[in-house]
């Protein structure tokens, strides 16, 4: 029994010393890190304007509201185009792939992506942002299927096509 | 001696906070699932926020319980205050975990991603880590008194991030939308989350003396083989 247990204790030691690693580090990245550079999460579109050439081809994260009236969508091609802006600034975004279902003209978005030399943002990554606001549907609304509805309204809402 | 030996049957308030808590769960759960109504943006999606934030709650309240345990034991050395705040971190680790899950099945059908290091969740990922932590300093150290001094001191160092996890979304631009008030909600949904709230609450007081039970029947069994 208690031989056993020096190795146990030994192996646990190595766990326990591994964890206490993870903790300083932890804490360093947030007390010592410049955490606010860091936490830059996106860039609105005058920011990223302002960035100009220096972040062509680099992967970054734009953040703004969907252009209302900007949105194409090809549902034969999972092609979506549409313009973030911040009221200031536009810029034209590309998209392949389904949206999440919550996508529609006038929401917050975050896209991971890049400038293409057209200046054209290509995302890899669209991500819709939602308010802190919850209600029910209204007399005659009925609330949001998100698992059935790909875009909202019909299949291909906002196509001014 | 005696406490260890003391029936592991519930006696007395314990046995009424564990009806307590079970009964405002299960009617919570039921309340959320079935009769308030869905959000008209989100769907039925929405109803994970009546365990999500309850979730979340309770690991910055379990966090701050050892932060006020440990500034106590600092001060006046009982052991009885190491042992809350043990129990404690660990219940709040394990509500912080579900905070995350649960999140990211929130997350993956509204923002479309199960995951993104915005402020929000890089700090609630950050308090895993560092409660974790808490937990293998516990272990590390075998002395009774320098692992509550050693954690204690993780405790109220580490309990820094709990104001940041809230504040993250005020202070820095995320993913994650700010908190939710009285005013941004409809009624019904606010008394819903409160319920759930309440019932969660009851939950980790239960869980907790349950806890520290534990702790003083190991501390005693401990004390006992160190006599040896």
């Amino acid at each position: 029994m208690s031989e056993h247990k020096g190795r146990r204790s030994g192996k646990k030691k190595l766990w326990a010393g591994l964890g206490l690693v993870a903790v300083v580090a932890a804490l360093a990245m947030l007390i010592g890190g410049g955490l606010k550079d860091n936490l830059v999460y996106f860039l609105t579109p005058t920011e990223l304007e302002a960035r100009g050439a220096s972040v062509q081809g680099e992967a970054v994260r734009l953040g703004g509201q969907v252009k209302p009236g900007s949105v194409h969508w090809n549902a034969d091609h999972h092609d979506l185009r549409f313009v973030v802006t911040d009221g200031k600034t536009q810029i034209p975004v590309h998209s392949t792939g389904s949206p999440p279902s919550m996508f529609q003209e006038g929401i917050g978005v975050v896209v991971e992506g890049k400038f293409d030399s057209n200046g054209t943002f290509q995302s890899d990554n669209l991500m819709v942002k939602h308010s802190n606001e919850y209600h029910p549907p209204t007399k005659g609304e009925s609330p949001r299927e998100t698992f059935k509805t790909l875009m909202p309204g019909n299949g291909t809402s906002g196509s001014k096509d | 001696m005696t406490e260890l030996t003391a029936s592991p049957r519930l006696k007395g308030w314990h046995r009424l906070l564990a009806f307590l808590a079970v009964a405002t769960t299960v009617v919570g759960s039921i309340i959320g699932l079935f009769v308030v109504p869905p959000d008209a943006m989100q769907g039925n999606v929405q109803r994970l926020m009546y365990l999500h934030v309850p979730a979340a709650w309770l690991a910055f309240l379990a966090f701050f319980i050892v932060f006020v345990m440990a500034v106590l034991y600092l001060i006046q050395r009982d052991p009885r205050w190491d042992m809350i705040a043990a129990g404690s971190a660990e219940i709040g680790v394990l509500f912080t975990a579900l905070t995350l899950i649960l999140g990211s099945l929130w997350g993956k059908p509204i923002w479309g991603v199960w995951w993104t290091w915005d402020p929000r969740l890089t700090t609630t990922a950050i308090l895993l880590v560092i409660y974790v932590g808490y937990l293998a300093v516990r272990s590390f150290a075998a002395d009774p008194e320098r692992r509550a001094r050693w954690s204690a001191v993780v405790g109220i160092v580490g309990f820094a991030d709990v104001p940041i996890v809230y504040l993250s979304v005020t202070w820095w631009r995320s993913l994650h939308q700010p908190p939710s008030s009285p005013m941004s909600m409809a009624p019904s949904m606010l008394w819903t989350l409160m319920l759930n709230v309440v019932a969660f609450t009851l939950l980790f007081g239960y869980l907790l003396v349950r806890k520290y039970q534990v702790a003083v029947a190991e501390r005693a069994l401990e004390d006992r083989e160190a006599m040896r």
